[in-house]
């Protein structure tokens, strides 16, 4: 098996953010925080392509503009902040499921007969990371995944994702506003001021 | 056996009556007593000049003018689907959409019934080539305008989704599947309806018309089962180009979903 790849961002470009340039090595987690609206999940949309944007992400030595753009999609995994779903069963959304994860995450499998419309904010949260990862993407892109969750899931969530991560070394970029949850995750830790990303240190 | 003539004055008995009724409404305060009038009056004004332009055109009975003619009626339908869309694309797409789709699938079919199934002599022939081309583009319009304000709008409406969709890697096709299904099919239920009620809960305009005209039933009911088949034909392919280029436009090379291609909702 070849290694797995980096993600790197090149003089990125959208909104009012300055041009970024940062690599995240397979298996890192990089943190990104900063006020509501100062761009991190403009910049996030970016990464996936679903926004227009300057400069250049590369997984490894794949070339974001070198693939179609929904290939690319499915390497580079977005989880948004607030997931959606059209079918009307939980299980149609996630043929993939493996009941490990399931129970990892607080379900038993029976949640895959549940009808999407009696999910909890917090459920939909948690299975939409199901969702994301059961596609065995190369890269997450998580947008404050553990936002609708209470103190005692975020820690399971955490611990499981960071078990996924550890296994299959993604790179990572989480956009965080807990500063224990970035102690807790990040191996580096990005904090937006004005137009800037500046490293700020991940324990604060 | 001719057709009983119809005076002015018979007419002007008619028109008293919806006054009658817009004065009704107008004691009820239901506030349509202008529309009513200024639809009534558009009525007459528009089939009037429409009967001068028809008896000129079988006058001249040219191709020159019959084409001249059918380019008018696809232009003004072409505005008319437009203005029917509640959140239409920007820059000439939502005209320029709806009237090729609209060029192709009437036009066609209405040349190809023309020369090949009723055969007039020659085949352009005004009094069969202009109402035919007229009840097509008529019905055409209704199918596309409705498909292609329900796609642009759910779009809109469900934009999330898509998006949520597309981040999950899928194509633009998949991620926009479910509002295409839903535009066609709104697109083809007032025709599938009409043809499904024909006869038995509404005797269909034309050919009531011709049976007042003076044809035989059994004639009149072969003309109109082959208007309802190319007209159910236009408004099918007419439907299905318009909501294959209208959803195609609305996501960009990278498989973006540009809801900034389309226009605010006006008022």
């Amino acid at each position: 098996m070849t290694a797995p790849p980096s993600l790197h961002l090149v003089r990125l470009a959208v909104g009012e953010l300055a041009p970024v340039t940062l690599t995240v090595a397979p298996g890192e987690v990089h943190c990104l925080s900063g006020p509501s609206g100062s761009g991190k999940s403009r910049l996030l949309r970016a990464v996936a392509d679903l926004e227009a944007h300057d400069g250049e992400v590369w997984l490894g030595d794949i070339d974001q503009a070198s693939l179609p753009a929904h290939a690319w999609r499915a390497r580079v995994m977005l989880v948004p902040a607030e997931s959606h779903w059209w079918e009307d069963e939980v299980g149609e959304h996630l043929p993939r499921a493996e009941a490990s994860d399931l129970e990892a995450l607080g379900f038993t499998p029976e949640v895959l007969t549940w009808q999407v419309a009696r999910l909890s904010s917090g459920e939909k949260q948690r299975l939409a990371l199901l969702r994301a990862v059961s596609l065995e993407p190369s890269v997450l892109l998580l947008d404050e995944p553990t936002a609708n969750l209470d103190g005692a899931t975020t820690r399971r969530v955490e611990a499981w994702l960071m078990a996924r991560i550890r296994e299959r070394h993604w790179p990572v970029l989480w956009v965080a506003h807990d500063a224990d949850q970035i102690a807790r995750v990040a191996t580096r830790h990005w904090r937006i001021e004005g137009r800037n990303l500046r490293e700020a240190p991940a324990w604060v | 056996m001719g057709v009983i003539e119809l005076a002015w004055w018979q007419l002007a008995l008619a028109a008293l009556m919806v006054v009658a009724l817009a004065g009704c409404t107008a004691a009820m305060r239901l506030g349509m007593s202008r529309h009513l009038l200024i639809a009534a009056t558009r009525t007459v004004v528009q089939l009037a000049l429409v009967g001068l332009v028809l008896e000129a055109l079988f006058a001249a009975a040219t191709l020159y003018w019959v084409a001249l003619m059918a380019l008018g009626m696809l232009l003004i339908a072409g505005r008319e689907v437009m203005a029917r869309q509640k959140r239409r694309l920007i820059g000439g797409w939502a005209f320029g959409i709806g009237t090729v789709a609209m060029f192709l699938s009437s036009f066609t079919v209405t040349v190809l019934t023309l020369a090949v199934i009723i055969g007039p002599e020659p085949w352009y022939r005004p009094q069969y080539a202009i109402p035919l081309l007229g009840m097509m583009l008529g019905n055409t319009m209704t199918g596309v305008a409705l498909a292609l304000d329900r796609l642009t709008d759910t779009a809109w409406r469900q934009r999330a989704v898509i998006e949520n969709r597309l981040m999950l890697g899928q194509r633009w096709q998949a991620a926009v599947g479910d509002i295409r299904r839903e535009a066609m099919r709104s697109g083809l239920m007032p025709m599938i309806n009409a043809m499904a009620a024909a006869g038995v809960v509404s005797l269909p305009g034309m050919m009531t018309g011709q049976i007042l005209a003076g044809s035989p039933p059994a004639l009149a009911v072969k003309y109109q089962i082959l208007v309802m088949f190319t007209i159910t034909l236009g408004t099918g392919f007419g439907t299905l180009a318009a909501v294959a280029a209208g959803s195609r436009r609305l996501f960009d090379g990278r498989q973006r979903l540009r809801l900034d291609r389309l226009a605010a909702p006006k008022g």
